[in-house]
């Protein structure tokens, strides 16, 4: 362990921040205020885009359109799939987290833009709250989350401009995020800390914001090309009028393939920051895992058209997409292993962030290999565009990310809060919302390969059944959601005080008090050289039960 | 943190004095957004290039674009960015009105760019919404003439700054004008690209 | 970390009754509706190759991660870290080259299945069809769109069919005859060459039982061709977003024996004539 421990100063710092809850809701500069801000303002998209989820398994409880109109349906879906991917699962895995932690890990007393980092936070609720209210004026975007053109510019114009307005708003609020991930990780550095040193999400971040500066400008530029088709009457992607309704699917997949990464890379680096802690053992392959990381931002962006296997694709593309696609696999393969090895002759805690973690493992591994399928073209002109489709990026999108937002926040929570969440109901949440998840999502992938297609109010009566058990499951997570709510809340204000380092854990955020000045140290930063330097004096004594604050009294 | 690591730790306590200043990283910063910029235009190019080779345009729709109007714009944004290396040259030289001087003449070559712009659009034998070639000129070419009139009032502002006697641009502080150089220097490079893809292929 | 030799012998025999478990599995659970065209079996044996490779992975890693938790737990009152185990080369090289061997194995496999579909040939145009063409367009083919079976028998003609897709309905138009139909007939065993294309939006031709899919873009007519092996009446489903009647853009594909398709051929065929 190389860690460099500040003396405690008790000199106040001055400056002009607001303090006090109220700085909740002003324009802030601080990082940890922004990264909060980020996690709540998601988590409340997170239960709009859960209550739209909500509806539209009720709508499948019977194979005829009954519960809401047909319009409103293909509304529904399509706010359901945009709210869920722009205004919760990047935000939060991003934004969120990356806010919160990024300047710690990097030993920074913030990022390198603090004032750009709260104009892009702030960019975020109006978008959504546009994105919302589209449904109420006008009915809102009805062409799904993808937008193809010539349905999305033969749909009722004012709502599909709203959703593209809303998504370029988001799109740049994510790449000066990207920006600032970038310049804080690259630049910012504690001296003395080398790029091989920092905790693995911060390599997740700088790959996943190459990512994001790389691709989101492609996604605004086909977006504003699109507003011109519907505006304007050009001919970019309407056939109709001269235009390649496929240039638009190359460009829009182009970003939203990488944006797959852009949810689930953060998602890895939070998961490797958790494992070892609760494991008490080094993050195995630290290298490899970095290498991992690079090469799968590489592969990230070679991969795109295998979303577009039954667009009429030449042959050697088709196969070039698949190599290359199957080929991320490995990368993605090698983390997995590692995180087994990381579990592997450790001494682990069976915590709900620990459960949490593992339960991303085994979703996500399932997810993956539904996904090498995918790749494959002969299998994905089969189940493209399908229940099948739907239940594998679920399983990547909420059995991986959501399940690692979940684990984050059980894990960070006392260091926000400097209190610790309730693990019995933390258990109990695990529970419904791993068994909710796979009641709902495992039977869809039976469903897309008998022949349910994807976005349909209607279908085959003799799927009756198995979507009633999906909807079953959907109901259970949508359960699950209240124990956590209750959990979050109550723990905030009666919770167990959580002392500065609940988990005896070595990275830079615990080396602090909970919750953290806003500078993040009163003193000079610590260096932290070997983040997961576990095991190194097996000595010494550790205590893990969160309710008593044996290590550090001081806070 | 355990006692027994923290009197560990406590001998390799290390304090730079770097630390605690906020690093000036902006230009780095403005360099990545350009990256991010760049690769809209990415984006359009290389959705121009598919319909070029995918959508032939119906032999009667061919239009030939003029060379001459754009070869002088070519002419002008590069000599642009040149005067602009003077102006910041005479900056760190500590030579305000010759700086000045270079800068009024680099946004006089940008609005120059962008009247001899409308000139073309003007007289071309076709509009916005002729056909998949002709929307996606005037998509690249109106774009790249938003980041030209967005880098020109950028150049107006340093100007306007760099006048007022102890003012915000001066030999020590050249990060706006460095900051400007940067943008039309990335906006000159794309235009380069654009005349290459739009006008010479 | 050295393994002594029983516990060597026992990750043996785990991994052994992994593969033949995995394997029993996705050879004998099957999740798929009747194969009805020759691209279904072929696409059958793939999925039952995919089925057992994720069921060896998966319950593998699953297990692996079960294992580690409850062997690896921390037992109540007891205090310290686990093993200061960082890296092991030897085991990283083995589980990078073993996806990657599983990868290349699945990719040139599925390259295969792919091309006993048919991906790989090149695009055939009926002759007849290019009286309905603009001269100058350009034709785009699904997978399939050579002729699957190789022109052994002297009934490989392929029957043509000009398909229409629009909000929100598929139109079936048979040149020889001029018949058009809501249902798509055709008889058992002979190839049938689709030309489809859309007059509106986005729509897709999906037989599930075919396990056959085609976007169809307009702008892009597409070739798509199949070969129906065994009689029945199967869905054809639109797969792609198409507008508020999506889930309701559906039709049939009737697959009949030669001589009761001719009875159907012959009693439309002279309809479509007296009406039109």
């Amino acid at each position: 362990m190389t860690i460099s421990i500040p003396e405690k100063t008790n000199s106040p710092i001055g400056n002009l921040q607001p303090k006090g809850w109220f700085r909740y809701f002003s324009f802030s500069l601080d990082h940890k205020v922004i990264g909060l801000q980020y996690l709540v303002c998601g988590f409340i998209f997170y239960l709009i885009g859960g209550a739209l989820a909500s509806a539209i398994r009720i709508e499948l409880t019977s194979p005829i359109s009954d519960f809401v109109p047909r319009d409103v349906y293909n509304q529904i879906l399509t706010l359901h799939g945009t709210i869920m991917i722009f205004l919760w699962i990047v935000p939060v895995v991003n934004g969120a987290f990356g806010n919160y932690l990024i300047p710690f890990y990097v030993g920074a007393r913030d990022m390198a833009f603090p004032r750009l980092n709260a104009i892009a936070f702030w960019m975020i609720p109006p978008a959504g709250l546009l994105l919302i209210s589209s449904y109420f004026i006008n009915g809102s975007a009805q062409s799904g989350w993808t937008a193809y053109p010539p349905l999305s510019i033969t749909t009722p114009a004012a709502g599909q401009l709203i959703w593209i307005l809303s998504v370029l708003l988001l799109g740049g609020s994510s790449i000066f995020g990207g920006v600032n991930f970038i310049a804080t990780i690259l630049k910012l550095r504690r001296p003395g800390l080398k790029l091989m040193q920092m905790p693995m999400y911060c390599w997740a971040m700088l790959g996943t914001s190459i990512l994001i500066v790389l691709s989101t400008p492609v996604l605004a530029g086909t977006l504003i090309l699109l507003s011109f088709d519907i505006v304007a009457h050009t001919g970019f992607f309407n056939p109709s009028l001269g235009g390649n309704a496929v240039v638009y699917q190359h460009l829009f997949w182009f970003y939203s393939h990488p944006a797959v990464y852009i949810m689930v890379l953060p998602a890895f680096g939070l998961v490797s920051e958790i494992l070892p802690v609760h494991s008490r053992k080094p993050l195995f392959g630290y290298s490899t895992m970095v290498y991992s990381i690079m090469t799968i931002v590489v592969l990230g962006f070679l991969v795109w058209a295998h979303h577009m296997f039954t667009s009429g694709t030449p042959p050697w593309m088709r196969l070039f997409f698949t190599i290359a696609t199957s080929f991320i696999a490995v990368p993605t393969g090698i983390k997995f292993f590692n995180w087994v090895a990381t579990l592997w002759g450790g001494k682990i805690t069976l915590n709900s962030a620990m459960l949490f973690s593992c339960g991303f493992i085994v979703n996500f591994v399932f997810g993956g290999i539904t996904g090498v399928a995918l790749a494959q073209v002969p299998f994905d002109i089969h189940v493209h565009d399908t229940y099948f489709v739907v239940a594998h990026f679920h399983y990547i999108v909420y059995g991986g990310s959501v399940f690692v937002i979940f684990s984050s926040i059980y894990h960070w929570y006392p260091k926000f809060t400097g209190r610790m969440l309730n693990e019995n109901l933390g258990r109990f949440h695990f529970a419904l919302t791993f068994i909710g998840f796979n009641l709902c999502f495992a039977p869809q992938h039976w469903l897309g390969l008998n022949g349910m297609p994807r976005r349909v109010a209607e279908y085959d009566p003799q799927f009756q059944f198995v979507n009633q058990l999906s909807s079953i499951g959907a109901l259970i997570m949508a359960i699950s959601t209240l124990p956590f709510l209750w959990n979050a809340i109550h723990s905030a204000f009666k919770g167990s005080i959580a002392g500065d380092n609940p988990w005896a854990a070595l990275t830079p955020e615990w080396l602090t008090s909970s919750p953290p000045p806003v500078e993040n140290w009163d003193g000079p930063a610590p260096l932290v050289t070997k983040p997961y330097g576990y095991g190194v004096q097996t000595k010494e004594a550790e205590t893990q039960s969160g309710n008593e604050p044996a290590i550090n009294g001081d806070n | 943190m355990t006692t027994l690591e923290q009197s560990q730790q406590k001998s390799e306590v290390t304090h730079s004095p770097l630390e605690e200043e906020h690093r000036d990283v902006r230009m780095f910063g403005l360099a990545t957004f350009l990256i991010a910029d760049g690769m809209t235009f990415a984006g359009f190019f290389a959705a121009y290039l598919t319909y070029k080779a995918v959508n032939p345009l119906l032999p009667d729709a061919i239009y030939e674009v003029e060379l001459p109007l754009p070869t002088l714009n070519t002419v002008l944004l590069l000599i642009s960015s040149a005067t602009f290396h003077r102006a910041g040259k005479a900056l760190h030289n500590n030579q305000a009105t010759k700086c000045q001087r270079w800068l009024l003449i680099t946004a006089g070559l940008g609005l120059a760019f962008l009247a001899s712009q409308m000139v073309e659009y003007f007289t071309l034998p076709f509009g916005l919404t002729d056909n998949v070639f002709a929307s996606t000129f005037y998509a690249l070419t109106g774009f790249h003439g938003l980041h030209v009139t967005l880098g020109t009032i950028m150049i107006l502002i340093v100007w306007w700054q760099s006048r007022s006697p102890g003012g915000r641009i001066t030999s020590q502080n050249t990060f706006p004008l460095e900051a400007a150089e940067l943008f039309w220097h990335f906006v000159d490079g794309i235009w380069v690209v654009l005349f290459i893809i739009l006008y010479l292929l | 970390m050295v393994l002594p030799k029983s516990s060597a012998l026992i990750i043996l025999l785990i991994v052994i009754g992994l593969v033949i478990g995995g394997t029993w599995i996705g050879q004998n659970i099957n999740l798929l509706p009747i194969d009805a065209s020759t691209n279904a079996s072929v696409y059958d044996e793939l999925f039952k190759v995919l089925f057992s490779i994720g069921a060896i992975l998966f319950f593998g890693i699953t297990g692996l991660v079960i294992y580690s938790l409850i062997r690896f737990r921390k037992k109540p009152g007891e205090l310290g870290d686990g093993l200061p185990i960082a890296d092991n080369l030897p085991l990283e090289v083995f589980w990078t080259a073993v996806p990657t061997i599983v990868i290349l194995f699945v990719g040139l496999y599925s390259y295969d299945i792919y091309d006993r579909m048919g991906g790989m040939q090149k695009l055939q145009i009926n002759q007849h069809d290019h009286s309905a063409m603009v001269s100058e367009q350009k034709i785009w083919g699904g997978i399939g769109t050579g002729s699957i079976e190789p022109t052994t028998q002297n009934k490989a003609t392929s029957l043509p069919v000009e398909v229409t897709a629009l909000q929100f309905a598929f139109l079936f138009h048979y040149p020889k005859g001029d018949i058009l139909s809501g249902e798509l007939h055709v008889p058992v065993g002979q190839p049938v060459s689709m030309r489809l294309e859309s007059k509106d939006v986005i729509h897709a031709f999906w037989v599930p039982q075919f396990r056959i899919k085609q976007d169809i873009i307009p702008g892009q007519p597409t070739m798509l061709n199949f070969t129906p092996t065994k009689p029945g009446r199967y869905p054809i489903i639109c797969a792609e977003l198409c507008g508020p009647y999506h889930g309701g853009m559906r039709s049939s594909v009737i697959v009949e024996e030669p001589n009761k398709y001719q009875e159907w051929f012959n009693s439309n065929s002279k309809e479509s004539l007296t009406e039109s």
